[in-house]
């Protein structure tokens, strides 16, 4: 394997020896052999979707914040830091503590007694086939273009920082994941998921600690930073945010808390299938709800390997880098800030360790794509309207089919994507247009009785067709900009902000209105479905740490101080 | 990790691979002891207590969770 890898290898950012390639496989051997030894555990179609709901409230909870632990993610947010400063870390903090806590404490405990498979699910016993069918579909249909946005996305990575050839990164990654998932379902999922979790802060820690020691601590690296760019400011989260034109992201406080924090984390981190897939695999309500609490501390933790390496490579790196439309031979953009700090500390072996935990973290991204993939539709789309009382049988073979045909559409889109690289950008803008909205029909439903069947649907419907709209008309007349942004200063981070908030607001007010003009559904079909009408069975608590709320408390605790720190 | 299947915790993989890991990483380390590769802070020899601390980690995963133990 490793002469023919060899020939393989063109230009490249890093130089990978035998040692590095060694690590590389020894991976891929072990993550295949996991899945051919977990094949046996995946038979019925709990087993198969939902990982036979008996994990500890640990593996899920690594799962959970390690489904959006993937290099994609990694290496964007590196970027974001270099680009923006500290305040990339707010989609770590703000934008995602409260909503996994929320999530735990309010949203778990309804999702796991509904008993449902899946968000789509949800919506169907709450609201009826309407809302779940749309959201069933357009799920579906992003996650899978997602998939192949990652292959694609991996495959260039690849390509740009180890000088490996586009076609042979989509073949072997496609095949590893589809053998191990199609074997083993989200057992195989969540499995590699945990190992990518522990391979990415392994690989990826040496970078701040190095950068640290080299720049003499945080204070060295500020005064590095204030050396190199003069009268900017990267390393305040709140203090330049009172105007738009005090820092580099164009954004003002108003669109991080409400925007991000109240509409696009809470969004993803509720409603987003993908990662409450991991959370509904708990073995128990109680486990259900310390996950993504166990996760959340994690969470907070991620800018250290993430957001740090970026305001290190401001600190130290001998040239500065560019985005990424604005590149010249010879340049390198934002993005490629974490392998430039890699390949500035790591050697061979330690080489080999950090592009492992990068194949393994667009790998897991995946395997998370697809195994969501397959069970929303086997189970919200297939089930329903097409099949409806098969064999038990029956559906796990139909997930272990979505699984190889998800990953063959999503090849077809990685390359879509390489013949049109702007696909990308609208292909995750499109995944935003639904995330938001979702989350205000989805908490809609479970905290307020009233709300009604006719409702949910077109709640959702206006709230994502607002979502297109003020996308589409910031995109053709920048004066839009300043007309949803209050700023024409607004780059794409901020504007989507923005765009989440006033298509949550849309949702909500859309909602509201044909709830108050609609017959609403008899109490008794609701009981289990809505917060004022459904016992959550009581716990018993040998003492205070096992109480999830507990923990909330203090990872919430935590969160406030972090803000006051770097306030 | 599971009640009605026995599987074998993931934490026993994590050792596994960490354990593997670490040993090459650490002998990779003391190879190169001598002449270190030309990356900054070459001189800490960082492959070595880094491939140490895996094998450490990665041991006492596997000892915690092998097969059959739990």
């Amino acid at each position: 394997m490793m002469p023919a890898l060899a020939l393989l290898v063109t230009d490249r950012l890093v130089q990978l020896s035998a040692v590095d390639i060694a690590i590389v496989v020894i991976y891929f051997v072990l993550v295949l052999g996991i899945g051919f030894y977990l094949k046996r555990f995946a038979k019925t179609s709990e087993d198969f979707f939902l990982a036979g709901r008996e994990m500890t409230a640990w593996v899920a909870g690594l799962a959970f914040v390690s489904a959006n632990l993937g290099s994609l993610e990694l290496l964007g947010w590196a970027g974001n830091a270099y680009q923006y400063g500290i305040m990339a870390a707010h989609w770590y903090w703000i934008g995602a503590i409260p909503a996994m806590v929320f999530l735990g404490i309010v949203m778990m405990p309804f999702y796991y007694i509904s008993k449902t498979h899946s968000v789509p699910g949800y919506l169907k016993l709450r609201y009826g086939p309407e809302a779940s069918g749309l959201s069933a579909i357009t799920f579906a249909f992003m996650t899978i273009l997602m998939s192949g946005v990652n292959m694609y996305a991996m495959a260039v990575v690849m390509e740009v920082v180890l000088g490996w050839n586009l076609h042979f990164s989509i073949i072997v990654s496609s095949l590893t994941v589809g053998v191990y998932v199609a074997a083993g379902g989200l057992f195989s999922a969540i499995f590699n998921e945990v190992l990518q979790f522990f391979l990415i802060w392994f690989g990826a820690l040496l970078i701040p600690i190095l950068g640290l020691i080299e720049t003499g601590g945080w204070r060295g690296m500020v005064a590095r930073i204030h050396q190199n760019f003069p009268g900017q400011d990267f390393t305040h989260l709140w203090g330049p945010m009172n105007s738009a034109a005090n820092n580099p992201m164009g954004v003002q406080w108003v669109a991080i808390v409400f925007g991000l924090g109240a509409s696009v984390s809470m969004g993803y981190w509720t409603t987003d299938f993908l990662v409450v897939q991991r959370v509904l695999s708990a073995k128990d309500v109680r486990s259900a709800k310390l996950a993504p609490i166990i996760g959340s501390f994690f969470k907070m933790a991620v800018p250290l390997i993430v957001i740090l390496p970026g305001l290190l490579g401001r600190a130290v790196l001998p040239f500065h880098l560019v985005p990424a439309n604005q590149l010249q031979p010879g340049q390198f953009k934002y993005d490629d800030v974490l392998p430039l700090m890699l390949a500035r500390y790591c050697g061979p072996g330690l080489m080999g360790l950090g592009i492992t935990a990068l194949v393994a973290g667009f790998m897991a991204g995946m395997a998370g794509n697809v195994s969501a993939f397959a069970t929303v539709w086997t189970y919200d789309i297939y089930r329903p309207y097409l099949r409806k009382d098969a064999p038990d049988a029956h559906y796990v073979s139909m997930g272990r089919w979505c699984t190889i045909i998800g990953l063959i559409v999503s090849i077809g889109t990685a390359y879509l994507v390489t013949r049109s690289k702007s696909m990308m950008d609208y292909v995750q803008a499109l995944f935003g247009f639904f995330i938001a909205p979702l989350f205000g029909t989805v908490v809609m439903g479970m905290l307020w009785k009233r709300v009604t069947r006719m409702a949910g649907f077109l709640g959702l419907l206006a709230g994502v067709v607002s979502s297109v709209t003020i996308f589409i008309m910031m995109k053709l007349d920048p004066h839009w900009v300043s007309v949803f942004c209050f700023s024409p200063l607004a780059q794409p981070l901020a504007q989507a902000m923005w765009q989440a908030l006033w298509s949550t607001l849309t949702c909500v007010a859309v909602t509201v209105l044909v709830t108050l003009i609609t017959k609403p559904r008899p109490d008794a079909e609701l009981v289990g479905l809505v917060y004022s009408l459904t016992d959550v069975p009581h716990e018993e608590y040998t003492n205070v740490l096992h109480r999830p709320v507990f923990w909330a408390v203090v990872s919430l605790a935590l969160f406030a101080i972090l803000q006051i720190i770097f306030w | 990790m599971t009640e009605k299947h026995h599987i074998i915790p993931v934490w026993f993989f994590v050792g596994v691979l960490f354990l593997v890991y670490g040993i090459i990483i650490f002998f990779s380390g003391l190879a190169e002891w001598s002449h270190p590769p030309a990356t900054v802070l070459a001189e800490l020899h960082a492959p070595v207590w880094w491939g140490a601390l895996l094998t450490v980690l990665g041991a006492g995963y596997c000892w915690l969770f092998r097969p059959g133990r739990t």
